[in-house]
């Protein structure tokens, strides 16, 4: 029986299997942010034990609130600065080179095939796109993970989602995630690691899967993963060119990596994107999800282009081809957050920031920012948020605000329109 | 902290209870499990349901429906709990993080059958219900007004491991 690319990165980090059904992973990365950390950082000293397992692994950022708002949060920013410093951890990203966390650690190549990754936060799930397991974990995890470089997890049991036929134009990632959660529900892969196969995996851009796989969360998944390909190797090139003679030398290092042919899964799944069209939220949870044509004319108070799902390079570009020479309308309020400092001086210099500004939008620093309504951009009751982010409970961007989820190109068409618009209907 | 498992429950008749819902990401700015204390499920919206009620004050156990807990990372949902009294969650199914971050914490997520939930939720009916929790037989039992409910849980080794070390820094830390 062959083996899943989950179940053979589980092997190779086995570190221990204390009772039957738990594997105990040695990790590869130990990312950290300003939100969940502070915490695992006061109970390790309180405990007497403040350590890091290997500096070199652990990766920090300081991304949810940024600069800091008020005390509070300059609290929470300081104390992970003092740790990082203290304890050498040279990759830690502070104001004015800092960005959300799931944007700038794989922007850094930090993340590579066949890695064990965990973070604080749900959508650590992201980092699945380069063929790693990755997961998101609560505080005290983190905690045994800065302190013993161990994780422990059930048995990974793998959803496989097959993608086939070719994506329609203006049909993103975002829009094929949106739609398999729909089909899963937000418990569907509760347990399960989700693993995206087919040729419209194949198509996509290292960009398009981080989107997909940011959101397996959304249904529950432990990771979403693809398997490394050239894409996969294109990417991180600039990081291992030393480490290879050549970029086939690389790929057959991370073939490694892949799922056999005979390997057995939980579930498959087949589904046809050739008809697919642009996805859009309704309501308070993920999985509630239509075609936005069925949303046409709903208003909207604010247009967020940003987070970790779609603030990336290719993002703005797709949002912004729509912007172009064109001004939002007089009702909404725009605001775009280029996810990385990188992100945000490729936009500048391919003329992206000027086109969003001149059509209205407001740019701010990368950061986090109106997503989980923590900083800047929260909603007031009653408002109404077309974002680009992945999550919508209701009161995630402002006490009774509400957010539908959709892509960058639906969320520049409704920026420019006031109500949700297919962008193809333009 | 010492756990204590049983007491007044508290029922929460929804399945996809989210973590924005038992501790808003506003309160997320604050760095010690105490001040989280006055906001447990400040933003759960449900007939009957009142977060400043008495009821929630005097709750010990939780009781809820299918994916409790699901969305963000952050242990300040269980942690919220765990201020307030609450070291145990009864639920059809738990969302993964939320799960494996109450049993880190050595508290009790233990997930019961529908038709199990469906007579604990019938009890609520009848009263003021009560729990007390036998980790060792792997029993709940719940009282109202006279009426008594047995149940039995599945919990695997290791969440159980964890809840008699403490938590999982406790028992990582004598293991590795
Ligand atoms: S952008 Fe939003 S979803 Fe992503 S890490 Fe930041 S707060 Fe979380």
């Amino acid at each position: 029986m062959g083996k899943t690319i989950a179940e053979k990165i589980f092997a190779a980090h086995l570190r221990d299997e204390p009772f039957p059904g738990t594997k105990v992973l040695n990790l590869d990365r130990v990312l950290c942010h300003e939100i969940t950390t502070p915490v695992a950082i006061a109970d390790l000293e309180a405990r007497g034990k403040d350590r890091v397992f290997d500096p070199g692994k652990i990766k920090a950022v300081i991304d949810h609130v940024t600069p800091s708002k008020d005390s509070k949060t300059a609290l929470q920013a300081k104390m992970l600065r003092d740790w990082a410093r203290r304890h050498q951890i040279k990759d830690f990203f502070d104001v004015g080179h800092n960005g959300v966390c799931h944007a700038i650690f794989p922007e850094k190549g930090y993340i590579r095939p066949g890695f064990t990754v965990i973070m604080g936060d749900s959508h650590t799930c992201t980092h699945g796109a380069f063929g790693a397991f990755a997961a998101g974990v609560g505080t005290t995890d983190l905690e045994v993970g800065i302190l013993k470089g161990v994780c422990a997890f059930r048995e990974p049991a793998t959803i496989r989602v097959n993608l086939t036929g070719s994506l329609p134009k203006g049909v993103y990632a975002k829009d094929v995630i949106l739609f398999v959660i729909g089909q899963l529900g937000v418990n569907g892969a509760t347990d399960r690691v989700i693993e995206f196969r087919g040729p419209i995996i194949d198509a996509m851009s290292m960009e398009a899967r981080m989107t997909l796989c940011n959101m397996a969360i959304e249904a529950g998944g432990t990771c979403g993963i693809c398997l490394p390909d050239m894409t996969t190797v294109d990417y991180l090139w600039p990081f291992i060119q030393g480490d290879f003679k050549s970029k086939e030398a690389a790929l057959a290092e991370y073939r490694k990596w892949v799922s056999d042919d005979d390997a057995a899964y939980d579930k498959v799944l087949d589904f046809d994107l050739s008809q697919l069209e642009p996805q859009v939220t309704y309501g308070y949870k993920p999985d509630c999800v239509k075609p936005a044509r069925e949303l046409a004319g709903t208003r909207v108070d604010q247009i967020y282009i940003g987070t970790c799902t779609n603030g990336r390079i290719e993002d703005l570009r797709e949002a912004a081809a729509i912007l172009k020479g064109k001004k939002i309308a007089e009702t909404v309020r725009g605001i775009v957050s280029p996810a990385t400092p990188k992100i945000f001086s490729d936009a500048l210099a391919e003329g992206i920031i000027q086109i969003f500004m001149d059509a209205g939008f407001c740019v701010t620093n990368p950061t986090c920012g109106a997503c989980l309504g923590m900083s800047n951009g929260v909603l007031s009751e009653g408002e109404v948020c077309a974002s680009t982010s992945n999550r919508n409970f209701n009161g995630r961007m402002g006490k009774g605000g509400m957010v539908h989820l959709m892509s960058p190109a639906t969320a520049a068409a409704t920026a420019l329109k006031g109500v949700i618009t297919d962008a193809r209907t333009l | 902290m010492n756990k204590i498992f049983g007491g007044p429950a508290i029922f929460l008749d929804r399945s996809d209870i989210n973590t924005d819902e038992i501790i808003p990401a506003k309160y997320l700015t604050e760095v010690t499990k105490e001040a989280l204390q006055p906001y447990m499920l400040e933003d759960l919206k449900l007939e009957g349901f009142d977060p400043r009620g008495e009821k929630l004050k005097k709750a010990r156990v939780v009781v809820s429906r299918e994916n409790f807990g699901c969305g963000s990372s952050r242990e300040h949902a269980p942690w919220v709990f765990e201020v307030n009294g609450v070291h145990t969650i009864i639920a059809q199914s738990y969302a993964r993080i939320f799960r494996q971050n109450t049993f880190n914490g050595g508290m009790l997520a233990i997930e019961l059958p529908k038709a199990d939930l469906d007579r604990l939720f019938a009890l609520d009916k009848a009263g003021e219900v009560t729990i007390s929790v036998d980790l060792d037989a792997q029993k709940v039992t719940a009282v109202a007004n006279g009426k008594t409910e047995t149940f039995s849980f599945e919990i695997s080794p290791f969440d159980k491991a964890l809840v008699q070390a403490g938590g999982w820094v406790e028992f990582a830390d004598a293991r590795y």
